[in-house]
């Protein structure tokens, strides 16, 4: 085509000058949006990025459960599942008289009090009701309140209740750890929350991972060496006893003899975990570890066993203990019932004070005061309960002979239950004392050995003696075990001296005799009726839970044969009967 | 040459696309799928709850001594049965 050909007015000659002021125009508009680009793109870009990841970027929070408690069998005793907490921002909180009624019936709340916790408008966040279950917050949730929402938190519930209560402890609101085991294994129980950064679409799906932040971990599991069982059995014994004596308080702790587990302990009084709504200190207190008494004649196997140790005397050496009384320094010390002439194994038997006494004044205070501390007294037995008792046990140095006498049968000392039962151990693992545990161990722990196998061998045959018809706790006795144990008698002490009619009524004891496999120490707290004496009141409770303990625990019988014990069959021999 | 290359550019561009949105697509799936396993892992927990408030010695033995009336055998009547093969 030819130029000739166009319409004229294309054919007119255009001025140089205007052309070029438009590629001048041209040039300076890109040259200006380069210069945008350069500057979005190179120097503010960071920024940028920035902004636009917050449109689609989120940081996702993940939530970590705490770890239950389980017991030695793998039972359930803490657990945490899932609750809502209804939550409100008050600066979205839209509801007229209707709505706010239905919500307080859907809550179970008083409308007042819903309005009265918007009612604050500086508070960004108002929690209108904590921990319900998910399906009453899906109701809630149905009435589409605006500025409603809902938070997920973890809520920790004891099926066993009360009679774990004291070992497992409980959890505050927020999920940590307040008493008990939940205290003692927060770190471990308590896990930790992650968070992870993902880029939503406009559905508010997860499409992607952009990155991990943190990983959460979930809480550990902590296995008590706890038995439920057992636990459960001593709980019912304790609380009948405590019922039927009209007492104050009382403990029962069972240690695993060979490995000094903590096989159950309980405490009276006792409260709910799940319901803790009119709790008090008096409820929660786990005695038997943070509470003291004096032991009384608890420990007087100890005072023996030293003297026979260092062979001051034998067995079946006489002590002379009339008139049942003995003055020392101004100050006089007596049995309840007056003896004549013991020997070491009847001091025992007969729970003698002053013949216990005659033993330790032939011996020196440093041999004592060095025993009780390597007993474990005055020390904290260190399971990991929280608040665990020191006990009170001054310095041998400074003991002055009476104290030296009275300290010999356990008065003038203060200890907790656990530490007493601790320091049994020594006489079912043939003179090692074990260190206790309250988790389960996988293999038995190495003992510290303070008496010889000999030493040990005549006192546990002594303590036989005290259970036996003619010691101070018959009553104790097993049908079908050979049991040993101690009673223990003490008056309370109170401010300016002892109580006149308060008593701690106190037995331990372990069975069976021949191959020990349970310590049972009872403690019951001022006993209100006539008898106060460890043989009556704490006896028979020891008899009837380490009865059943051994029973549950099919633990051969080691004196069948005697009226209402068990009896034995052969399993070869039911085996041959069975194929005739 | 360069129209052929245009075309493949094109090409690889729509499959990453596309590839893209799969992933995205797969990606939600396994979110749902995690929070069902979620669902069901705290259905478990409640479930562990009930069973072991329901198991509790204290129930077992009310249920079994009031509404069965049944009782624990006392010594007298317990056999053991020792697993050592001694003949009598």
């Amino acid at each position: 085509m030819k130029f000739e050909k166009r319409a004229p007015q294309l054919r007119l000659k255009l001025e140089g000058w205007r052309s070029r002021v438009v590629l001048g125009l041209a040039t300076l508009g890109f040259l200006v949006l380069a210069g945008r680009a350069v500057y979005l793109q190179g120097m503010n870009q960071q920024f940028l990025q920035a902004k636009g990841e917050a449109r689609y970027g989120r940081v996702v929070e993940m939530p970590a459960s705490r770890g239950p408690v389980l017991d030695r069998n793998g039972q359930m005793l803490a657990l945490s599942t899932p609750v809502e907490s209804i939550c409100v921002t008050p600066d979205d909180w839209e509801a007229d008289d209707a709505a706010v009624k239905r919500l307080a019936a859907a809550l179970g709340m008083d409308a007042g009090e819903i309005r009265q916790k918007i009612a604050n408008k500086d508070r960004q966040f108002v929690f209108l009701k904590r921990q319900i279950a998910p399906e009453q917050a899906a109701k809630v949730m149905a009435l589409h309140v605006p500025g409603v929402f809902l938070q997920r938190e973890y809520r920790r519930f004891y099926p066993a209740g009360e009679v774990m209560a004291h070992v497992v402890g409980f959890t505050g609101i927020d999920d940590n750890g307040q008493e008990g085991i939940e205290l003692a294994q927060q770190k471990r129980l308590a896990g930790v929350a992650g968070s992870r950064k993902v880029i939503k679409d406009r559905k508010g799906n997860i499409v992607e991972d952009v990155a991990s932040l943190r990983v959460p971990r979930d809480g550990e599991a902590v296995t008590l060496a706890i038995d439920q069982r057992l636990q459960f059995l001593a709980h019912r014994e304790l609380r009948n006893a405590v019922a039927a004596n009209g007492a104050r308080a009382g403990s029962i702790v069972i240690l695993d003899a060979k490995t000094g587990e903590v096989m159950a302990l309980v405490n009276m009084p006792d409260y709910n975990p799940n319901n803790r709504a009119n709790v008090t200190g008096k409820q929660t207190r786990n005695r038997s570890v943070t509470d003291l008494f004096e032991p009384g004649s608890t420990l007087k196997p100890f005072t023996v066993a030293a003297a026979l140790d260092s062979g001051l005397v034998k067995p079946d050496t006489l002590i002379q203990t009339a008139p049942g009384s003995m003055a020392i320094g101004g100050w006089t010390i007596s049995d309840s019932h007056p003896f004549g002439v013991l020997s070491v194994a009847q001091v025992i038997q007969k729970s003698s004070n002053v013949g216990t006494a005659k033993i330790q004044l032939s011996m020196t205070a440093e041999r004592m005061g060095t025993l009780y501390r390597e007993l474990g007294f005055g020390a904290v037995p260190a399971t990991g309960f929280p608040g665990e008792a020191k006990g009170l046990l001054r310095p041998w140095t400074q003991w002055r002979p009476i104290e030296q006498a009275t300290m010999s049968y356990g008065h003038g000392i203060s200890v907790s239950l656990l530490q007493v039962a601790r320091a049994y151990t020594v006489f079912t693992n043939e003179g090692q004392l074990l260190p206790l545990a309250l988790l389960k161990r996988e293999a038995r722990p190495i003992g510290k050995p303070l008496f010889t196998k000999d030493t040990t061998r005549e006192i546990v045959r002594m303590m036989e003696m005290a259970v036996s018809p003619g010691g101070t706790a018959p009553r104790a006795a097993v049908p079908g075990y050979r049991v040993g144990g101690k009673t223990g008698t003490a008056h309370k002490a109170e401010a300016g001296g002892y109580a006149e009619h308060k008593y701690v009524s106190s037995f331990v004891g372990f069975a069976p005799v021949s191959n020990p496999r349970f310590i049972v120490a009872v403690m019951i707290d001022e006993p209100s009726g006539t008898k106060y004496y460890g043989g009556d009141i704490g006896a028979p409770v020891f008899s009837t839970v380490m009865g059943a303990a051994l029973r549950m625990m099919s633990v051969p019988p080691d004196a069948p044969g005697i009226p209402g014990a068990p009896g034995t069959i052969n399993a070869q021999a039911r085996d041959t009967r069975g194929e005739g | 040459m360069s129209l052929l290359l245009l075309v493949l550019l094109v090409a690889c561009a729509l499959g990453t696309i596309t590839a893209q949105h799969r992933a995205r697509k797969s990606f939600v799936e396994l979110e749902a799928e995690q929070v069902a396993a979620k669902k069901l892992e705290e259905e478990f927990t409640q479930l562990q709850l009930e069973q072991s408030t329901w198991s509790t010695h204290k129930r077992v033995e009310a249920v079994a001594s009031k509404q069965l009336g049944m009782k624990a055998p006392d010594a007298a009547s317990t056999m053991i049965v020792s697993p050592e093969a001694k003949a009598p």
